[in-house]
């Protein structure tokens, strides 16, 4: 007989856990002491919050579940950000919290909060373990929930004397689930019909996003680029689906994607949206968007399809098989010129391409640094970003060559992401370059994560963008709210960066020219022994281009500030 | 007014399968008419019939099926089949009016469970439009209270039309 935190441990190593993040207290304590012979790291984080950004890093980088641990009450409404972040973004993560002893749950006893209530509606299930018996196999389910058909978080809420209480152990059996069925396989007549409209498409696009990632259907979708020849828009979460080298990449489109994309989808007459969900950011005015297009809409999850756009041809499934069967069924057709509509295409990257104006002697422009950063980098370093402009410019700016190189917080919006994420992403892959990209306000948030970094020895290097502001809040206040910058000021002398690294046992380092820039560079990626912090002091008014404003049509791109 | 639909939803009997598909309905802007609950022949199952006043049916299923407790969703029409609803109603009724009160019940096949002095209570259960059509003509004499069950609903042919599993 074991203890049910033994069986929980041991349920975790069943389930092949290598890492696990989290932060022990009062109603999770009977598991930690088995954990400390766990055959798995646990890496303590500082806060809650840190520890389940971490396991989606770990997730997002390897494609590996990741898990967090926390206590009842506070420890688990911690969990609610990373948890809802993960929903957004289909993050596979397993969260597993103590709760309160049986008997005093519902007594408001003390750290006691409603977890699976809470948790409802930021995880795709939950579970409150009421006997010991059932924690062997509510594991190996919530592993299958999280991993499978659409990924996402699992929470599983244990009380402390469920904990306590002693079980033999029993290899958790096969999970059947009745109402839990994924159609992964493609209907071959929907293949059919998608090919139908492919070969006769004047103006094709491959829109894809977070589903090619997910599903590694990185290979097949550039497979299926080759033998199709279309343009190809990767979304803010599809990132690296098909390399930036690729010359069928056009990037990201939307409120800031680069103008070729967000056009060439105004003025396709077939999206060819694969793992794609129509996110509000992209389509700016949904009834404006595509006015041309017919739709194939492929995504695993039905629900997606006919949310937004009512595709013409709805294809549910698993992305990479559906790109195998769209793959098999194109066989050897000829490859098609679509010349006309390359030439439009190649007019328009050439007449609005990304640009900004960084002078010698000016203030440093935050895509300058972003592109010296890129020029120097591992070209399979992994970039993790927070959330705001330098997330919009690191998306625009940097080249992914593979999926997985790129990690950030795009559905929720979750500032404060970057540094525990990438954490997390290091821990998975050791051996890989990670890089945050960080801004001063987003850094703020959750800047204690690198002590979990230095003690542990996760030799992160973060690029803190510092403009001393939220900036894409001053944007939209110079933008839409005359220049009343409201609640968005950080202020430029505090803290000090580098001396705040240094305290926290990271490399501190500081570029304020751009002559400097490549110098912080190349130190911060030559320090290995330890995590880094590379201050980068840049323009605060700079803002991000192109931009269509929020709820707008996509035809109305502001490509710099020349169009204000 | 969003025209009501009925759906037959077959879930897991497991604790808080009500409150993740009342979370849903909240989150996703789906108006709950009513809601009906059970247990089925099968142990372990559940039955719900939820009316609702939807726009986008198609996205309530969908939504519905992702729950990973909800085995299947069927939706249902009144020509294919049976909804019945219970219905409790307390009406204003001196002596003199009791009679006539009773008789209009009578009529409805409504069965008297409780007669104060001043008013009769009565059990009527039929179709939402018959216990409709009843309140409408006794409304007159002073409804003092009204319970209803909500809808229950159930498929008239055993093979029915079954709505593929997709979450």
């Amino acid at each position: 007989m074991i203890t049910g935190a033994e069986v929980l441990i041991k349920a975790l190593e069943y389930q092949e856990v290598d890492t696990a993040f989290g932060i022990p207290g009062g109603a999770i304590l009977p598991a930690y002491d088995p954990l400390l012979d766990a055959g798995f790291r646990h890496i303590l984080a500082r806060h809650e919050q840190g520890a389940g950004h971490m396991a989606e890093g770990y997730a997002w980088a390897t494609g590996k579940v990741g898990v967090a641990i926390a206590t009842s009450g506070p420890g688990a409404t911690n969990l609610v950000t990373p948890l809802a972040d993960a929903l957004m973004d289909s993050v596979p993560m397993v969260a597993i919290t103590g709760q309160v002893p049986t008997y005093a749950v519902g007594n408001d006893a003390f750290q006691e909060a409603h977890t699976t209530g809470i948790t409802m509606p930021a995880t795709k299930h939950n579970y409150f373990v009421t006997h010991v018996e059932e924690i062997a196999q509510t594991i190996a389910e919530a592993f299958h929930l999280a991993s499978t058909g659409r990924p996402g978080p699992v929470l599983v809420d244990i009380p402390k004397d469920v904990l306590n209480d002693r079980v033999r152990w029993r290899d958790p059996e096969p999970v059947a689930l009745p109402g839990y069925k994924p159609t992964v396989s493609p209907h071959p007549r929907r293949i059919r019909e998608a090919i139908r409209l492919i070969e006769n498409a004047e103006r094709p696009i491959l829109y894809v996003g977070g589903g090619i990632i997910k599903a590694e259907a990185g290979t097949a979708l550039t497979a299926f680029t080759d033998l199709t020849n279309m343009p190809v828009i990767t979304t803010l979460m599809g990132r690296g689906a098909v390399s930036d080298h690729h010359p069928n990449v056009l990037g990201m489109p939307g409120m800031h994607g680069l103008y070729a994309a967000t056009t060439a989808i105004q003025k396709a007459d077939l999206l060819v949206a694969i793992g794609v969900r129509f996110d509000d950011r992209v389509t700016g005015d949904p009834d404006a968007f595509a006015p041309f297009a017919k739709v194939i809409h492929a995504d695993i999850d039905p629900a997606e399809i006919g949310k937004v756009r009512v595709p013409e041809v709805p294809i549910v499934g698993d992305a990479r098989l559906i790109l195998e069967a769209l793959i098999e069924v194109w066989a050897d057709k000829p490859r098609p010129k679509l010349e006309k509509w390359w030439t439009t295409i190649k007019n328009w990257q050439e007449r609005y391409p990304l640009h900004f104006d960084q002078q010698p002697d000016g203030t440093l422009k935050p895509q300058y640094v972003i592109s010296r950063l890129r020029d120097q980098a591992h070209p399979e370093a992994v970039l993790v970003s927070g959330v705001g402009q330098h997330q919009m410019w690191a998306s625009q700016y940097w080249r992914f060559d593979h999926p997985r190189q790129w990690i950030n917080s795009g559905g929720l919006g979750t500032m404060g992401f970057a540094v525990p994420a990438a954490i997390g992403a290091k821990a998975g892959k050791p051996d890989h370059q990670v890089i945050a990209v960080d801004g001063d306000g987003c850094f703020q948030m959750t800047f204690q994560e690198l002590i979990t970094a230095a003690y542990e020895q996760i030799p992160i290097k973060v690029a803190l963008f510092n403009n001393a502001a939220h900036g894409m809040v001053r944007q939209w206040q110079r933008l839409f709210y005359n220049e009343r910058f409201s609640g968005s000021d950080l202020g430029r002398q505090l803290p000090d960066y580098p001396k705040l690294a240094e305290s926290l046992g990271c490399a501190g380092l500081q570029a304020t020219r751009a002559e400097d820039v490549d110098d912080v560079v190349s130190t911060m990626l030559s320090i290995d022994d330890r995590p880094v912090v590379a201050e980068f002091v840049v323009d605060r008014d700079e803002m991000v281009f192109p931009m269509v404003p929020a709820g707008g049509s996509n035809d109305i791109v502001l490509n710099g500030p020349e169009d204000l | 007014m969003t025209e009501q639909q009925v759906l037959s939803v077959l879930v897991e009997d497991k604790p808080g399968v009500l409150a993740r598909i009342s979370s849903l309905f909240a989150r996703r802007g789906f108006n709950i008419h009513s809601l009906a609950v059970g247990p089925t022949a099968e142990p372990g199952l559940s039955r719900m019939t939820i009316v609702v006043e939807a726009p986008k049916l198609e996205q309530v299923k969908k939504q519905l099926h992702k729950l990973v407790n909800v085995v299947k969703i069927t939706e249902l029409d009144d020509r294919s089949s049976i909804e019945r609803e219970i219905m409790l109603v307390r009406v204003r009724a001196t002596a003199k009016q009791r009679s006539e009160v009773l008789q209009l019940a009578t009529v409805f096949k409504g069965t008297p469970v409780d007669v104060g002095v001043d008013s009769i209570t009565f059990m009527v259960t039929g179709t939402p439009t018959k216990l409709n059509d009843l309140l409408e003509l006794i409304r007159p004499f002073g409804l003092m209270d009204l319970v209803k069950s909500g809808r229950i609903a159930m498929r008239r042919e055993p093979k029915a039309r079954k709505l593929r599993a997709v979450g």
